[in-house]
């Protein structure tokens, strides 16, 4: 099984050089402490900036310059600044190359929930349906059962999507799977996995 | 043609009626007209429709117009960090229009040049495409159709944003990501209200480096803000 680390360091392995990337809240922060030597990504912030760099030091923090997480980031040579409207018009508009996200559901046609539980206070999708619908591969990072070991990889989500049929390779702590044509394909498993363990765990049809 | 006021106060005067709908700029605390907000706050105005990515704190940005019960309305994408905006909303007071961040930005955009309507694949498929207009359009690979929705243009009575500078004629420049709604949010205003740290001479801003021409500011002011950070975050120094 992968911890954290680990599952970001396998999502890391996505990364193509030269490719812009967003990168969701939660595991998928993690994923650029692990992006590999040679490969040049720049990392898009929803909130209107390319080229995301590090937290500052104290002493450095600037109120003007934040993530979408609101958290205080610093600028790289390479970083650009523009509004709200253009910050998503190259996400709708498919110049960002992917997407890494957390979940709370995926199904086996790649329909996606991590917004919404009914009943439970509701804070808002935020950015994460428009990046869905418009970058050109989605990738969710999360882990593949939930606090009372249910399978968080379904033939059918129960909770509100987020956007439907988008996902298109899911990394959990037991493996890497593909949404293709008719259920999910294994793709690889986690150390100390085995492919019966990862079906077994698994809700949605997996397909060979 | 004199754009600039003296304060928030006297900027808004003969602007504010109860039940009037604005679009403000900013994303969480970063780059909020704070200064217009205490204003409409000792105005008084109540039943306001706000559009705004984010609802404030409870003690600042529109968070303080819901301590008062101001706030008729939010449309917004994410709300979580507000407490009392939680309260007002489970308890039916106050209602909430959650827009997806990309589309509420293209709707503040798309009203502010003359666009009422637009179609997008954001929310296709989700709760968000609910009565909404669908349409096929032949994006996909090779042509193929693929689903969109209809979203409106957003047209505000007022539009309330904070810029970093102005020159007297409401040229704009925005320092960093507290660009963010700003800009889209004034283009959507019947009137837009701006806020800057610094009102500078006209003609000492190079017209190559401004963000939103002054055509769409119709009224400056310069005041002194707080500038809160939401979520300190930093590293060890090396």
């Amino acid at each position: 099984m992968w911890d954290r680390n680990q599952m970001a360091a396998r999502a890391a392995q996505e990364l193509q050089d030269g490719w812009y990337v967003n990168l969701g809240i939660g595991i998928p922060t993690l994923v650029s402490n692990y992006i590999p030597e040679g490969v040049e990504v720049t990392l898009q912030s929803e909130n209107g900036m390319l080229g995301m760099g590090p937290f500052p030091v104290e002493g450095d923090e600037d109120a003007d310059l934040i993530n979408a997480g609101k958290q205080t980031i610093t600028e790289l040579p390479q970083t650009a600044y523009f509004d709200s409207a253009q910050s998503f018009a190259m996400i709708r508009g498919g110049k960002i190359a992917m997407a890494i996200l957390g979940a709370m559901e995926v199904a086996e046609n790649g329909d996606l929930a991590n917004w919404m539980i009914p009943g439970k206070l509701v804070k808002g999708m935020g950015g994460a349906m428009d990046l869905v619908a418009g970058v050109g591969r989605v990738v969710v990072v999360m882990d593949h059962a939930n606090k009372h070991g249910v399978s968080k990889v379904l033939k059918e989500c129960t909770l509100p999507l987020t956007g439907k049929g988008v996902v298109d390779r899911i990394i959990t702590n037991l493996g890497v799977l593909d949404v293709v044509e008719g259920g999910l394909k294994i793709v690889e498993t986690a150390e100390g996995v085995t492919e019966a363990d990862l079906r077994a765990a698994t809700e949605a049809t997996i397909v060979d | 043609m004199k754009k600039v006021y003296a304060n928030a106060a006297e900027a808004l005067d003969g602007l504010l009626h109860d039940g009037m709908f604005i679009a403000a700029g900013g994303f969480g605390l970063c780059g909020i007209p704070e200064l217009l907000l205490d204003a409409i706050k000792d105005a008084g105005t109540k039943d306001l429709t706000f559009a705004s990515n984010n609802a404030g704190v409870d003690d600042f940005g529109i968070g303080i117009l819901l301590q008062t019960k101001q706030v008729k309305k939010m449309i917004s994408s994410y709300v979580g960090e507000n407490a009392e905006f939680m309260r007002q909303y489970l308890s039916g007071e106050l209602e909430l229009e959650f827009n997806p961040q990309g589309t509420l930005a293209e709707r503040m955009r798309a009203g502010g040049a003359g666009i009422p309507g637009f179609f997008t694949k954001t929310g296709v498929g989700t709760v968000i495409a609910e009565g909404k207009l669908e349409k096929q359009f032949p994006t996909g690979p090779d042509g193929a159709m693929e689903d969109y929705i209809m979203e409106e243009g957003m047209f505000a009575d007022l539009a309330i944003i904070k810029a970093w500078k102005a020159d007297e004629t409401g040229n704009l420049v925005f320092r960093k990501t507290a660009r963010n709604f700003n800009a889209p949010a004034a283009t959507c205003g019947k009137v837009c209200v701006v806020e800057v740290e610094e009102i500078v001479p006209t003609g000492s801003l190079d017209p190559d480096t401004i963000h939103l021409p002054g055509i769409y500011v119709n009224r400056i002011i310069q005041g002194t803000h707080e500038k809160r950070i939401e979520q300190r975050t930093t590293r060890p120094a090396a």
